[in-house]
């Protein structure tokens, strides 16, 4: 198995910093990481960052302003854009360097501001070949109505309720309660969540996530110098981020059609199978577990039924089995498999570059045993997965 | 009293993804591998499967009817480049999967449509709509799906 280790993290508290530059939150959850891994900025050999497409320069060439921003040491930075699993890709670069020998200490970090309401495509032309640009003029598709058409299906396969996906929502707003970091600490009621306006049917606007500003950082460490570092290091067992295989038979958010298969033989396994899967079975693999070795999983609940699409996707539960689970409060904190402990990007919002790394600042935080009210109990090992633009999906495996 | 601009006329949303100008039954048009037989929308210049790769793809007319995979209704006006109608009023956009193509695609539903009446798995059929009026008064039109 290919380990590095974590050994410092660092977040701000997600909400809306209009005042503050993407440098200076950057600046902050530095800080924040280094003194964690007890280490000083010179110490660090390579910055990841993950670039926000919405900030201007600061956002675009993340890396070098950040390195300008904490000061000239001489050191190489580069930048990331991998949709939702930008955050990924900066450990996934940051891990490959200290598994190649190359370095011991390196700095994976995103800081975000995000526009309000619906996240808008990136500024650009009416160009017939940027889908994504096409997809709003020609469709008005926003990210909430891909959630909505994966809900629809759901509704449709397994008889999903609308109670059903409100009830994630109540849950992961009480865990959501628990977390400092969180942008909202309210706890929700069914009434409330489904009194809440219509956005894309059958998304309530509490079921949606809403678009945030923040920051986190991961100083990841090779294992060998990691214990001279600190007793208790976090592992990072596994990062899986691939493209689909052929044919995708999801439109995602940017594509207007799924492809074609006439060509594929039906007997071809896992043909249907959602890309998530692969994605999530492929880290499980890599980190050499199976699912019912996870104590916990953050999961991207953007909307907020994905969770059971997830659930079932790791391998938590059969296909059609997540609202069960959910109402039995198998997954809260303190049920046999909690999930979304941090209250999960529904509590959050989305800074998108960031969000992963703060999905890892919750598995590390829950194996080291510091999560507080929120503690899962005997916490060794969790997952995270997120998804995006493109077909960017990502899933990381973190163990004590 | 509304008044027609003399100039005004219709205009495609985008040259090339639909059949233009209008006349008989409208259809998407795409690419067929001649090699592995799959289709593409919009038209590709080699087909993506990467057992064939072959170049050698034709324009074909996609099927104008399929059955309704999934949809939503956006109650919210999503932000430009999308363009509204004033007032905006909710409206829903569809997935639609062609059995002949075996592939699956978008579109806005058509206006007028009773969108509580839609359901997973219902014949729709292509057809070419309005989607705004341009600043030269033109009428931006696109592909739309309706029940059948």
């Amino acid at each position: 198995m290919k380990e590095v280790a974590i050994i410092g993290i660092g977040a701000t508290r997600w909400g809306k910093y209009p005042d503050v530059s993407n440098q200076q939150l950057a600046r902050e959850v530095i800080r924040q990481a280094l003194r964690d891994a007890n280490l000083a900025w010179k110490d660090v050999q390579l910055v990841v960052a993950g670039q926000d497409a919405y900030s201007g320069y600061p956002g675009i060439s993340a890396g070098a302003a950040i390195v300008e921003e904490m000061g000239f040491s001489g050191i190489p930075a580069t930048t990331i854009q991998n949709g939702c699993a930008t955050g990924s890709f900066t450990l996934d670069i940051g891990r490959a360097y200290i598994l190649a020998g190359l370095y011991d200490v390196v700095l994976c970090v995103a800081a975000a501001r995000s526009p309000g309401g619906f996240f808008p495509t990136v500024e650009s032309g009416d160009d017939p070949s940027n889908l994504d640009f096409q997809r709003y003029r020609i469709l008005g598709k926003t990210n909430p109505s891909m959630f909505a058409y994966q809900a629809v299906r759901r509704m449709h396969n397994y008889g999903m309720t609308e109670t059903d996906i409100a009830q994630v929502k109540v849950k992961n707003s009480k865990h959501g309660s628990l977390n400092p970091l969180a942008r909202y600490q309210k706890q929700f009621t069914l009434e409330e969540v489904m009194d809440s306006a219509m956005v894309a049917y059958p998304l309530h606007l509490f079921e949606l996530c809403a678009t945030s500003d923040g920051a986190a950082a991961v100083v990841l460490c090779s294992t060998k110098a990691a214990r001279k570092l600190t007793a208790k290091p976090a592992i990072l067992a596994s990062i899986f981020a691939p493209q689909p295989k052929y044919p995708s038979l999801d439109v995602g958010l940017s594509f207007f059609s799924t492809h074609s298969t006439v060509s594929t033989p039906s007997s071809t396994p896992g043909v249907e199978r959602p890309h998530e899967y692969e994605v999530c079975h492929g880290a499980l693999e890599q980190a050499g577990i199976g699912s019912e070795d996870l104590d916990f999983a953050e999961v991207y609940d953007i909307s907020t039924p994905m969770e059971f699409d997830w659930m079932e996707d790791i391998g938590i539960c059969k296909p059609g089995e997540g609202e069960k689970l959910l109402w039995e409060g198998a997954t809260t904190i303190g049920g046999r498999i909690p999930i979304n402990t941090s209250g999960g990007v529904s509590s959050f919002g989305e800074a998108y570059p960031a969000q992963a790394l703060v999905q890892v600042y919750e598995l590390v935080t829950q194996v080291r045993g510091d999560a507080g009210p929120r503690q899962v109990e005997g916490a060794k090992v969790g997952i995270a997965a997120n998804k995006g633009l493109g077909q960017s999906i990502s899933a990381i495996v973190v163990k004590k | 009293m509304t008044r027609e601009k003399a100039s005004s006329k219709q205009v495609p949303a985008i040259e090339g993804w639909f059949t233009w100008p209008p006349s008989g039954e409208p259809h998407l048009i795409g690419s067929r591998c001649k090699s592995c037989g799959d289709y593409f929308f919009p038209k590709v210049i080699a087909c993506h499967n990467p057992r064939c790769m072959s170049e050698d793809v034709e324009e074909v007319l996609l099927s104008r009817r399929g059955k309704l995979y999934t949809y939503t209704i956006n109650y919210y006006q999503p932000p430009p480049p999308y363009v509204p109608l004033d007032p905006f009023v909710p409206y829903a956009d569809a997935v639609v999967e062609l059995e002949k193509e075996k592939m699956k695609v978008q579109g806005q539903v058509a206006s007028g449509c009773d969108l509580d009446a839609l359901k997973v798995g219902m014949e729709m059929e292509l057809i070419l709509e309005m989607l705004y009026r341009d600043s030269e008064g033109n009428e931006v039109v696109a592909w739309k799906f309706k029940p059948v």
